[in-house]
């Protein structure tokens, strides 16, 4: 199931600071003999233009969070994250800069 | 009968929408690339079989982990122009832990939390204008995150 997501975009010096959170078990095949369970793709998107595509291993973290910095940016720009996982699920979030 | 094969067609056409709508979403998972049991396999699959060594990859990263379920890994490339970093945790079963790509828009920067099963290099490798650099970090783990 696809747990809740967590995130906070925020003015920094020059850049944008986006923290994201999310809920997945991030599974291991050593964990689960075999039938590892973890988030492959993640997209960061803002005002709804692509900048950063991710590829991720079983090897990140459980409840994986994520920092990157955006150039630029301004209030109220609408920042999306979203994931896939090997089993198919997904979910994602959508803020504003605050 | 009618009914068992309504709702077969039914299932097949859930199935195909949930099939399809990430793969038009996403980016292809480099399978081969992840599925490397080295660091060079890997970094052939991903297309940068050999990369220079550079002082303009910034690792930040604990000398030592306690704990190597959790380890906060930050990467920042000041090469200009660069559009994809990687992050390969040398001595885990598969060692390639993320693939990161840039657009603009996005300062080539990011932070994981990784898990590591023991003492290794982890080695960042940056591409930028079709050139790849590299710059490894050791971390000390004093008790191994791959395991249960």
């Amino acid at each position: 199931m696809a747990g809740p997501m967590k995130m906070r975009a925020t003015l920094g010096s020059g850049y944008t600071d986006l923290r994201v959170l999310m809920t997945h078990p991030m599974a291991t095949e050593q964990q689960t003999k075999g039938q590892p369970h973890f988030i492959q793709n993640l997209t960061v998107k803002v005002n709804g233009k692509t900048v950063i595509e991710g590829e991720i291993s079983q090897a990140v973290s459980r409840n994986p969070v994520f920092s990157f910095r955006l150039k630029g940016g301004a209030k109220g720009d609408k920042i999306e994250v979203s994931w896939l996982d090997n089993k198919g699920e997904s979910n994602k979030i959508e803020s504003a800069v605050a | 009968m009618i009914h068992r094969r309504r709702l077969l067609q039914g299932a097949g056409a859930l199935l195909l929408a949930g099939l399809l709508k990430p793969l038009a979403a996403f980016a292809a998972w480099n399978k081969a690339a992840f599925s490397s049991k080295t660091s060079a396999d890997a970094m052939k699959s991903l297309g940068t079989p050999s990369a220079e060594a550079s002082g303009g990859i910034v690792i930040e990263a604990p000398q030592i982990a306690e704990n190597g379920a959790v380890v906060p890994i930050e990467v920042e490339s000041k090469i200009p122009g660069t559009t994809s970093i990687a992050v390969i945790v040398e001595k885990n079963p598969y060692p390639l832990v993320a693939k990161f790509d840039f657009s603009e828009g996005a300062v080539p920067f990011v932070k994981i939390n990784a898990k590591m099963g023991e003492t290794s290099d982890v080695r960042v490798i940056a591409t930028a204008g079709g050139k790849h650099y590299q710059a490894t970090k050791e971390i000390k783990v004093t008790i191994g995150g791959c395991g249960g």
